[in-house]
């Protein structure tokens, strides 16, 4: 637990740096209709244009500055949502892939499992060929931005492990996925 | 001598399609029941009498409420109810062709269970045809009671075969997978072993992790099927009769869709390896040599054999969306051919066992349908009329597809038959049930 809070501290600061912008990030974009998913950071894909220097190393210094709503926020940006039989990742959670890369760059000893789902559409094994090119994907993100093969590990559940329960829009946009689960 | 009055049953012509005829059979606990949905143009009108009892007390099992259930339930006959029987008979002096004929009844199916001896049965049955009075079958069958039910289905078997010449199906088993959610809200995945019509139902792995892919070896002894427990992917072979499991690949990435050669030496399976990119493979299952058969990006897995074991028909995306190729079993290898290209989506082909034809998943507009395709022309023949058609497989006999559907929000199984005109679902009764597979005959 304690470490995992840990993590979150880092993750949080990670976000920051790539120039989150605080809660209002995850708001679903209106303009990509209904039930879409949390996006995964800031929706606005232009670089920062901050260059952060010196990530804190691990250490609770930074703890006081992380409100309620950071926190929740960097739980809720733990998974990476996907068009309908898509495997690239939409530029709404590069920001958020970016500072996950840079968290795992920073913490060599940190892992990170990404398990890839699909909906329930389809065949069952195509479906776990889907989840497993959505999480290479992610995986190939993560590796640009300075995270280690070592530290990645993929896992495809395809349609078996739904997020959602359900037959429709809403439900299957919740399960096309790929979940950052750390150690 | 029948073949003439089973041509006779077969001009019978356009009469309109029995439709939802439902027909419930035994329901125990965690069993499967039958529906017939839609269904033959004309089913044969016959009479199964209850069955003499020759022993003390209550008779231990119903032949003739199995054997009943069995011929009701393939669409082909329409047994009539026993309380419109005039009489009874359960040994040939008693028959009286007269009452049948009246009834319009074809076929008479009368018998008796007699107890031999402790824990010895005796199943003796005789079939005639009613308008020429003549006897077309007569046998005797020698069980313990504990295969009671199995020799009622060999007597179904006896019965379909000499009415319409295909070999019955009534002895096979399924396998299927079946999920359920615990009280606290996580999953329970079950491979469950039951009769082909649902009943007899035995669990043969238990998980809290999925549970995918099931596959009959061709002799029906093992099975092969894909585990996530432990958090990762692992294909395992289990042997049916002891339980005892081998663990034939757990390599970095997915491990997928097994699938026995026609020899049951080979597994085709899919592979995703270190680099995640999905390709099909055959794994010699005593020496465990691996030869990779498909290269390149796309995601290549679903294989298929076909029945003489040169191709394994296999899912592609490699053309945009997911199509039908095949690909010699041996190498050299990686001349895919295309053989699917009616649709944007036909995929996890099954061949037929004459070799005919593949069923594959096929979307039309936005429903995943069960389909046809004949492998030379590519032609299309759509059979099932769900949103979420998946997992057909073929019964032996290649008569019939069982497969999985929904009904109110929940997996289902359900049944076909290859010319599309008899359809019937197989309802569980607890969770989602999916991903069945017709098992081979079973051996002598």
């Amino acid at each position: 637990m304690t470490r995992l809070k840990l993590l979150f501290v880092c993750l949080a600061i990670a976000l920051i740096g790539a120039g989150c912008t605080g809660p209002e990030v995850t708001v679903p974009e209106e303009s990509t209709g209904s039930a879409v998913p949390p996006a995964g950071g800031n929706a606005d894909d232009s670089p920062s244009g901050v260059v952060t220097t010196g990530l804190p190393g691990p250490g609770g210094a930074n703890i006081s500055e992380l409100t309620l709503q950071e926190q929740t926020l960097v739980t809720e940006n733990l998974v990476v949502y996907f068009e309908f039989d898509r495997s690239d990742v939409r530029s709404d959670f590069n920001a958020m892939l970016a500072a996950h890369g840079r968290l795992l760059a920073a913490n060599p000893g940190v892992a990170v499992r990404l398990e890839g789902h699909a909906d329930e559409r389809g065949t069952r094994e195509y479906n776990i060929g889907l989840g497993e090119r959505r999480s290479q994907s992610v995986r190939q993100i993560l590796l640009l931005q300075g995270a280690a093969g070592s530290q990645l590990s993929t896992i495809s559940y395809g349609e078996e492990r739904p997020a959602v329960f359900g037959s429709d829009e809403g439900s299957w946009s919740l399960n096309r996925r790929v979940e950052l689960v750390y150690d | 001598m029948f073949v003439s009055m089973r041509s006779e049953w077969l001009r019978g012509g356009c009469i309109a399609l029995v439709l939802a005829v439902a027909l419930t059979v035994g329901t125990a606990d965690g069993q499967l029941r039958i529906e017939i949905r839609s269904g033959v143009e004309r089913p044969v009108p016959m009479a199964i009498v209850p069955f003499g009892w020759d022993g003390p007390g209550v008779p231990p099992f119903d032949i003739a409420g199995l054997v009943t259930a069995d011929l009701g339930n393939s669409g082909r006959f329409d047994p009539i109810p026993e309380s419109d029987m005039l009489s009874r008979p359960t040994q040939a002096s008693e028959v009286n062709f007269n009452d049948w004929r009246i009834l319009d009844v074809d076929v008479l199916l009368i018998g008796q269970l007699i107890e031999a001896a402790p824990d010895r049965y005796t199943i003796v049955f005789q079939l005639f045809d009613v308008l020429r009075g003549e006897q077309l079958l007569g046998f005797r069958l020698s069980t313990a009671r504990a295969d009671l039910r199995a020799a009622g289905h060999r007597v179904a078997d006896m019965v379909y075969l000499q009415l319409t010449g295909i070999r019955g199906v009534f002895s096979t088993s399924i396998a299927y997978v079946n999920e359920t959610p615990n009280p606290d809200g996580s999953r329970r995945f079950r491979l469950i072993v039951a009769d082909s019509d649902g009943e007899n139902s035995r669990v043969i792995a238990d998980s809290p992790d999925p549970l995918m892919s099931p596959a009959w070896s061709p002799d029906g002894r093992r099975i092969a099927y894909v585990s996530f427990e432990g958090e990762y992917s692992a294909i395992y072979v289990q042997t049916l009769r002891t339980g005892a499991r081998d663990r034939v690949s757990s390599q970095e990435g997915v491990n997928s869709a097994p699938a026995f050669s026609p020899d049951g030496r080979r597994l085709a399976l899919t592979l995703s390896r270190d680099n995640g990119n999905l390709d099909i493979y055959t794994i010699d299952l005593a020496t465990q040599v691996l030869r990779r058969l498909t290269q390149g990006s796309s995601i290549d897995t679903e294989p298929a054999w076909s029945a003489d074991g040169e191709w394994i028909y296999f899912t592609s995306d490699r053309a945009g969306g997911p199509q039908v190729y095949r690909i010699p079993s041996v190498p050299p290898v990686d001349r895919a051919e295309r053989v699917t290209f009616e649709g944007s989506y036909n995929a996890r082909p099954r061949m037929a066992p004459d070799g005919d034809s593949l069923a594959v998943v096929h979307r039309n507009q936005d429903n995943y349908r069960i389909a046809l395709v004949d492998p030379d022309t590519g032609l299309v023949q759509v059979l099932t009329n769900g949103r979420l058609d998946e997992s057909p497989s073929f019964a032996p006999n290649g008569a019939q597809i069982i497969y999985a559907t929904r009904e109110a929000g929940r997996g289902v199984l359900a049944s076909v038959s290859s010319d599309g005109r008899i359809r019937r679902q197989i309802a569980s009764v607890a969770g989602d049930v999916r991903e069945p597979v017709w098992s081979p005959y079973p051996l002598p």
